[in-house]
C-alpha cells in the first residue's frame, strides 16, 4: 500500500493525488489527514486531483467524506485541478460534491481557503 | 499481352482514349499524372492478369492491383472527379484492350468473343471496385464534414480574461450537447476561468434530456471551480421547464446576456463605470 504524503503550508494541508488510489489507501488518506488537522490545528485542507483522468465512485465518496469530516473540526476543505473527463464521470455517477469547495488550481485553492477563513474570523469578532 | 512492347503500345492507346473521353478533366489533374496513374496501374494489372487469372479480383494476385485501384478512386473522389469521370479510368481500359484483341485473334472469332466476355467481366468488376471506393470516400468526405460544421455550430468564446460565453443556437440534441460540454471544460481548463455563461436565447425548445445535459455541464463546471451562469431563458421555455418539473437551481439564472456578463464581471472582482 502507497503512503500520500501531507504537506502543510501555513494553516492548510496540502494533499496531491498522484495516481489511481485504491479504496484502502484512501481510507487511510483520510484517517492520517483528519489526524494532522488535530494534530496541527489546520483550518483548510486542498486535495489536488490534476494528475487523475478517473475518479470512482468510492474515492468520490471519500472526497466527500473528508469534507464533512473536516468541517466538523474547523477546517474547510477545498478540491482542485479536477478534470474534464473526472469531472464528466463524478456528474454522471451522480456525484456533485455540492458541500466541497471545488477550484481551477492550488493557487485558488488557497486564496478561497484565505477568504473562507478571513469571514470565519469577522463572523467571530461580530459575535463578540 | 505480356511483352513489353505491347504494353506500352496498350499504355498509349489507353492514355489516348482517356484524354479523347469527354469525361476528362484537365482542371482536376494534369495530362502527367494521368499517364502516371495509367502507367503504374496497367504495369500492376499485366503482371496479375498474366498469371493466368481471369476471374477472381479477390485473390492475392489482384491485392496489388484493387489496392491501387482504390487509391485513385478515393483520390478522385476527393479532388472532385464525378462518378462517371472516375469510372472512366477503368472502363476506357476495357474499350482500348478490347481493341487490342480484336487486333490480335482477327482471324479467330470464336477465341476473341470468349476472350472479349473474360476481359469484360473482370474489368466490370474492377469497375465496382471503383465505384464502391469513389461512394466510400464521398461519404467520409460528407462526415467529415458533418462533423466540421458541428463543431464550429457551438463555439466557446472566451470574452474576457476568465469569463467564457457559450451561446447555444438552434435544436440540441444528445450529441451537440455532449460536444458542447467537453468543449467547455476543456475551455475552462485552457483558460482558468472562473465564470462560464450559457446564453440559450436561441434555443426554441429546452425539453427534458436537455436541460439534463444542461445541468450536468453546470455540475461539471462547477466540479472544475468555475461557475455556470444560464442566460436568455425566453418565457415560452421558462413556462415549459417548469411544467417539465426541471430543476435548474445548479445554475445561476440572468434573464439577458449582459446580466450576465455583469455578474461575471462582478464575481471575478470586476467594476464596470461609466467614464
Amino acid at each position: 500500500m502507497q503512503k500520500i504524503p501531507i504537506l502543510k503550508i501555513g494553516k492548510n494541508l496540502i494533499v496531491s493525488l498522484q495516481f489511481d488510489v485504491d479504496d484502502k489507501t484512501a481510507l487511510q488518506l483520510q484517517s492520517d489527514l483528519l489526524q494532522t488537522i488535530s494534530k496541527t490545528g489546520a483550518t483548510g485542507v486542498i486535495i489536488e486531483l490534476s494528475a487523475l483522468d478517473m475518479v470512482d465512485s468510492f474515492m468520490g465518496r471519500i472526497i466527500s467524506d473528508i469534507s464533512k469530516m473536516s468541517a466538523s473540526m474547523n477546517a474547510n476543505t477545498v478540491v482542485a485541478g479536477i478534470q474534464p473527463s473526472v469531472a464528466i464521470t463524478l456528474v454522471e455517477l451522480g456525484l456533485k460534491l455540492e458541500q466541497v469547495h471545488t477550484v481551477l488550481n492550488i493557487e485558488d485553492g488557497i486564496e478561497l481557503l484565505t477568504k473562507l477563513d478571513r469571514q470565519i474570523e469577522n463572523d467571530d469578532s461580530e459575535n463578540q | 499481352m505480356n511483352s513489353g512492347l505491347k504494353e506500352k503500345e496498350l499504355l498509349e492507346i489507353w492514355v489516348k482514349a482517356q484524354i479523347a473521353s469527354e469525361t476528362l478533366r484537365e482542371d482536376l489533374m494534369s495530362m502527367e499524372d494521368l499517364r502516371n496513374e495509367s502507367i503504374l496501374f496497367l504495369r500492376e494489372f499485366i503482371k496479375a492478369s498474366s498469371k493466368g487469372n481471369l476471374t477472381d479480383i479477390g485473390t492475392a494476385d489482384y491485392k496489388p492491383v484493387v489496392t491501387l485501384l482504390r487509391k485513385i478512386s478515393g483520390n478522385r473522389a476527393q479532388a472532385g472527379f464525378t462518378p462517371s469521370e472516375t469510372a472512366t479510368f477503368v472502363f476506357s481500359l476495357k474499350d482500348s484492350i478490347l481493341g487490342f484483341l480484336q487486333a490480335e485473334y482477327k482471324s479467330s472469332p470464336e477465341i476473341l468473343s470468349t476472350e472479349t466476355i473474360r476481359i469484360s467481366k473482370l474489368l466490370d468488376k474492377l469497375g465496382l471496385v471503383t465505384f464502391e471506393e469513389y461512394a466510400r470516400t464521398r461519404d467520409e468526405l460528407v462526415k467529415d464534414q458533418q462533423d466540421s460544421i458541428l463543431e464550429m455550430s457551438s463555439p466557446i468564446i472566451l470574452i474576457w480574461e476568465k469569463i467564457i460565453a457559450v451561446p447555444i443556437i438552434g435544436i440540441l440534441d444528445s450529441k451537440r450537447t455532449q460536444l458542447i460540454m467537453e468543449n467547455c471544460l476543456q475551455k475552462i481548463i485552457q483558460t482558468g476561468a472562473k465564470v462560464c455563461i450559457i446564453d440559450v436565447t436561441g434555443v426554441a425548445v429546452l425539453d427534458t434530456l436537455v436541460s439534463t445535459h444542461i445541468i450536468k455541464t453546470a455540475n461539471a463546471i462547477r466540479l472544475l471551480g468555475a461557475e455556470a451562469v444560464l442566460t436568455g431563458i425566453r418565457p415560452e421555455v421558462a413556462q415549459t421547464v417548469v411544467h417539465l418539473g426541471v430543476d435548474l437551481s445548479s445554475l445561476i439564472p440572468r434573464a439577458t446576456m449582459a446580466d450576465g456578463l455583469e455578474y461575471a464581471f462582478r464575481k471575478i472582482g470586476f467594476q464596470v463605470n461609466k467614464r
